[in-house]
């Protein structure tokens, strides 16, 4: 176990605003991103997606679409390799079931990949699409979860032997969990009441504005290179080597700067095509998905529905609660065991007690792919439980803060599911080594009004209050790791390379932070590469809440035996003990008159010494501390339309020591825009035929600025001594209590609980009218 | 094809183009000026939002041969000399850009409103930006760069992380 109480901190590095790394570039609009420079001859390829949801592709004619001028290529599933694989983008051993190749030869959803074209320009690429002729068997769509469930003579995957599918071949269950601990059944019939509500969680899409895109090439030595706007560049060689049968020596994957992840960037969504295409063309291959292709063939949040049955006594203690969760993981089980492990794992801890259950059903459909998003499961889980609570205390009679003051996990506290629940197995024991949550409860409290609701704005709006707590990690433990390089060069400046993946939220900045401030130099003096995989060391990927915590380790490390080098080089020149050579502010020295700037003795390092000050370290961490949030929505709900205004909303977040707190709160304020849409519009709408019937964003809204609240973040530092400067995860947390808190403030105000989100006017007002009947 | 005569950030462009072209794609691949982005294309995200004749627009709903004889300024055309604008300076020191795939866009969208309203409120400026998206801020640190630029600074909510 690395514990880093002991680093230097307290100097000016860390815990400050400076500029972002990249601002000035990205305010200027350089050319950064993927889409924004491409090499000479370069295709452009598009997709045939199957109008069908469920369909065997009997035969493709593309020779009129080849006839066309233009038409460089187009493949189909008989010419490709059916090597099974997930396109989930995880460590390796993979948790996702293999049940994808890259052209199936039947298609799962509308919209999955039938043929692809490559053209001369996108034009003809599109127009070559309308002259491809395919021969279908169209099969009967399993839209519904429960009917996924029931038939077992319509199979979505009907592999004999597909690796990892829970019941493979044999139903449309892709995973399965079932954990206890103690007996939940036999202690419900204790208590003074049993309280069992149904909630369902919608399919909603993670819309970073930057769409999917890929561009791969072979470069002078034959080798294929993939430019692309991913979370996972080293996942990506990987899952590329094997299903493309190339050496990973012979793959570069290259991840310039990304508009925006989310989670939907971890999953292979396209990098396969433009590579196979590019191998089969031996030239440049660009693909990017239309905001269309992004709300149909990207990745959803997974669909749950969600039986919450909590055994209580009447003094508030919770003695046992039972989590069963159906959910839906489309045409392919990417994340499907490990999102759903985490909607209990990340959210039943909260209120720890003797017996708690989880269950749960993930099954296959023929309805869009669900996958990775911001949250990963605890969203969903967080929803149902923070909703609950409210209801539990509704029938106990008590104020819903004090039942949950009364239960909520305590400093040293064990979670008691982390050892029977980690990622998709057996985890690792936590135990709570740092909390805020009592402190951000009460700020949230007081910034929200808690004890002085105000009135309507008008007297024919009604008024609520809601909260509710949220927890999730830090990585995950035991096998989210990174490694991070450190050289000096001349003029006292450091590369750094790391292999942690800035897809926006300023990883880049907070690791040169932390590199500068190991090495008493200023921010400004370090230079970050990041996320190449031939000039960078691993990085597992931007995912799991874990660069800060993680990757910050291994830059830490990594700066701490470089300056042991120099130390080393400092005390041989002046005849002194390494021990004592202290850094800061540019400078070594060694008392009052030894002294040299960083520059003097860089070069003394390489021009006198002749040695690289450099070095390359790995951090992995055994614990994934929980970051905690306390959330508050303050709503006006007007009862003859059901629309709900959300006035105000606090956040007060417990992410340990923030690096760079203004990013931090921006990491905050975005999950809770993101959030807003989950809890009041954003669907993604699917017909019974396995059509999304919104794809696009004027039917498929995301918040605009003039929905957004009067928003209050507040951070609540704290010291986690597993984490580098006592940091933990800021970026998912803040996203999964939003939901409930304006939930429980719309049912506060009109006494009505909806159960069902997005709470669209339409859903309120009826639940409005039901309540009063 | 159509020859068409344009100014972009001062510079008097003269190319042939196909009638269907867009604008954002004309920026983009005609001329290389690749800091309008491409988000939906369809007039919905903001990011492609560019000054026509003064005037904010989606250069993905506008063809190339209607901008013929008109004058267009991208993000490009803000920083002068090496030096950002004032509007892009206070975007960065506020936290304002996130994955900067939105930036280009918001930033020509509070050009136009600021050209038209020096002194906006809260309102006008959550108006103003209403057509660009962002998923990642939740907005809050743009409208504070808005209002930095704008050289309001007092009161409640102003300036965090100045």
């Amino acid at each position: 176990m690395t514990d880093f109480v002991n680093n230097r901190a307290g100097g000016a590095q860390v815990g400050r605003n400076v500029t972002k790394i990249d601002a000035f570039k990205l305010a200027r609009g350089e050319p950064v991103y993927t889409d924004d420079v491409h090499p000479a001859g370069m295709l452009w390829a598009k997709v045939l997606g199957s109008p069908h949801a469920h369909a065997r592709i009997l035969d493709v004619d593309a020779s009129r679409a080849l006839a066309l001028p233009g038409v460089v290529d187009v493949a189909w599933h008989r010419q490709v390799k059916p090597i099974l694989h997930t396109r989930a983008g995880q460590s390796h051993p993979e948790p996702s079931p293999y049940d994808t190749v890259i052209m199936p030869d039947k298609a799962r959803h509308m919209g999955d990949r039938v043929a692809i074209v490559v053209a001369e320009t996108l034009a003809i690429a599109e127009q070559a699409l309308g002259l491809i002729d395919v021969k279908y068997e169209v099969l009967p769509a399993l839209t519904d979860m429960d009917e996924a469930l029931a038939r077992t003579d319509v199979l979505v995957h009907e592999v004999a032997d597909p690796r990892g599918i829970a019941e493979g071949g044999r139903s449309n269950v892709a995973a399965r969990i079932d954990k206890q601990v103690g007996d939940v059944s036999a202690a419900l019939k204790t208590c003074d009441h049993v309280v069992e509500r149904t909630y369902w969680l919608p399919r909603v899409q993670a819309s970073h504005i930057e769409p999917h895109v890929a561009i791969s090439w072979l470069d002078e030595d034959g080798r294929l290179v993939v430019r692309t706007s991913t979370q996972v560049p080293f996942h990506l060689r990987r899952i590329l080597a094997r299903i493309l049968e190339l050496k990973e020596a012979d793959i570069r994957v290259v991840k310039p700067r990304v508009g925006g992840g989310f989670g939907d960037k971890q999953e292979m969504v396209m990098e396969d095509i433009v590579a196979l295409m590019t191998l089969r063309t031996k030239r440049p291959v660009r693909l990017e998905f239309t905001r269309t292709e992004e709300l149909t063939s990207a990745r959803c949040r997974h669909p749950q529905r969600i039986v919450m049955t909590t055994g209580v006594m009447n003094d508030g203690t919770i003695i046992a609660n039972r989590m069963n969760v159906t959910a839906d993981t489309g045409a392919y089980g990417s994340h499907a065991l490990t999102v759903q492990g985490n909607t209990g794992q990340k959210v039943l801890p909260m209120y720890p007690c003797a017996n708690i259950h989880f269950q749960v059903t993930c099954l296959y459909t023929n309805n869009p792919i669900s996958g990775a998003f911001r949250g990963y499961g605890a969203p969903q889980g967080c929803f149902a439980l923070e909703s609950h609570i409210d209801e539990v205390a509704k029938v106990l009679g008590m104020d819903r803060l004090e039942l949950r003051k009364k239960n909520h996990i305590r400093l040293g506290d064990t979670d008691p599911l982390s050892a029977k629940l980690g990622e998709g197995r057996e985890g690792l024991s936590r135990v709570i080594r740092s909390t805020g949550l009592e402190t951000a409860i009460e700020m949230g409290c007081d910034a929200i009004g808690w004890t002085r609701k105000r009135p309507p704005s008008a007297p024919h709006l009604r008024r609520g209050l809601g909260m509710a707590l949220a927890m999730q990690g830090s990585g995950i433990a035991g096998v989210d790791w990174g490694a991070a390089t450190v050289k000096l060069n001349e003029d006292g400046s450091v590369n750094l390379a790391v292999g942690a993946t800035d897809i926006g939220q300023g990883s880049d900045t907070v690791l040169a932070q932390m590199c500068a401030q190991e090495l008493g130099i200023s921010y400004e003096k370090v230079r970050v590469l990041s996320s190449d995989t031939d000039l960078t060391p691993f990085d597992v990927g931007a995912y799991a809440s874990s660069t800060t915590y993680v990757s910050g380790g291994a830059v830490v490390k990594a700066a701490q035996q470089m300056r042991d080098q120099l130390a080393g080089v400092f005390a041989e020149k002046w005849a002194c003990p390494a021990g004592d050579v202290v850094f800061g502010d540019d400078n070594v020295s060694c008392g009052p008159d030894k002294a040299m700037t960083m520059a003097e003795l860089a070069t003394h390092a390489l021009y006198a010494a002749k040695m690289q000050p450099a070095a390359t370290a790995s951090h992995m961490s055994n614990e994934s501390p929980p970051p905690f949030a306390a959330q508050f929505a303050d709503v006006e709900v007007d009862p003859e339309t059901g629309e709900v205004f959300l006035r105000r909303f606090v956040s007060a977040v417990d992410c340990g020591t923030p690096i760079h707190p203004g990013m931090a709160e921006g990491q905050i304020e975005g999950a809770v825009s993101q959030a807003i849409g989950y809890a009041l519009f954003e669907e993604v709408i699917v017909d019974r035929a396995g059509k999304v019937k919104n794809p696009n964003f004027l039917d498929y809204k995301i918040a605009s600025a003039l929905d957004m609240p009067e928003m209050v973040t507040i951070l609540v530092p704290t010291m986690e001594p597993s984490g580098p400067y006592g940091v933990k995860a800021a970026g998912e947390v803040p996203i999964d209590g939003p939901a409930p808190a304006i939930v429980n403030a719309i049912c506060d105000a009109v006494g009505a609980r909806l159960c069902r989100i997005p709470a669209t006017p339409e859903r309120v007002w009826r639940q409005i009218k039901e309540a009063g009947e | 094809m159509m020859r068409i005569t344009v100014t972009v950030n001062g510079q008097v462009y003269e190319r042939d183009v196909p009638g269907h072209r867009t604008l954002l794609h004309f920026l983009r691949q005609d001329l290389g000026l690749t800091g309008s982005k491409e988000g939906c294309g369809a007039g919905e995200c903001g990011a492609c939002t560019v000054l026509l004749d003064g005037h904010s627009v989606n250069a993905c709903l506008v063809l190339a041969p209607e901008v013929d004889g008109r004058c267009v300024e991208t993000v490009e055309g803000q920083a002068k000399d090496g030096k950002l604008s004032t509007i892009q300076d206070a975007f960065n020191r506020n936290h304002a850009v996130q994955c900067g795939f939105c930036t280009s866009g918001m930033v020509m969208s509070v050009q136009d409103l600021l050209v038209r309203t020096p002194k906006p409120s809260d309102d006008d400026i959550k108006e103003a930006i209403e057509g660009n998206f962002c998923r990642c801020t939740g907005y809050l640190q743009i409208i504070e760069a808005v209002r930095d630029a704008s050289g309001r600074t007092e009161g409640k909510g102003g300036l965090k992380h100045a």
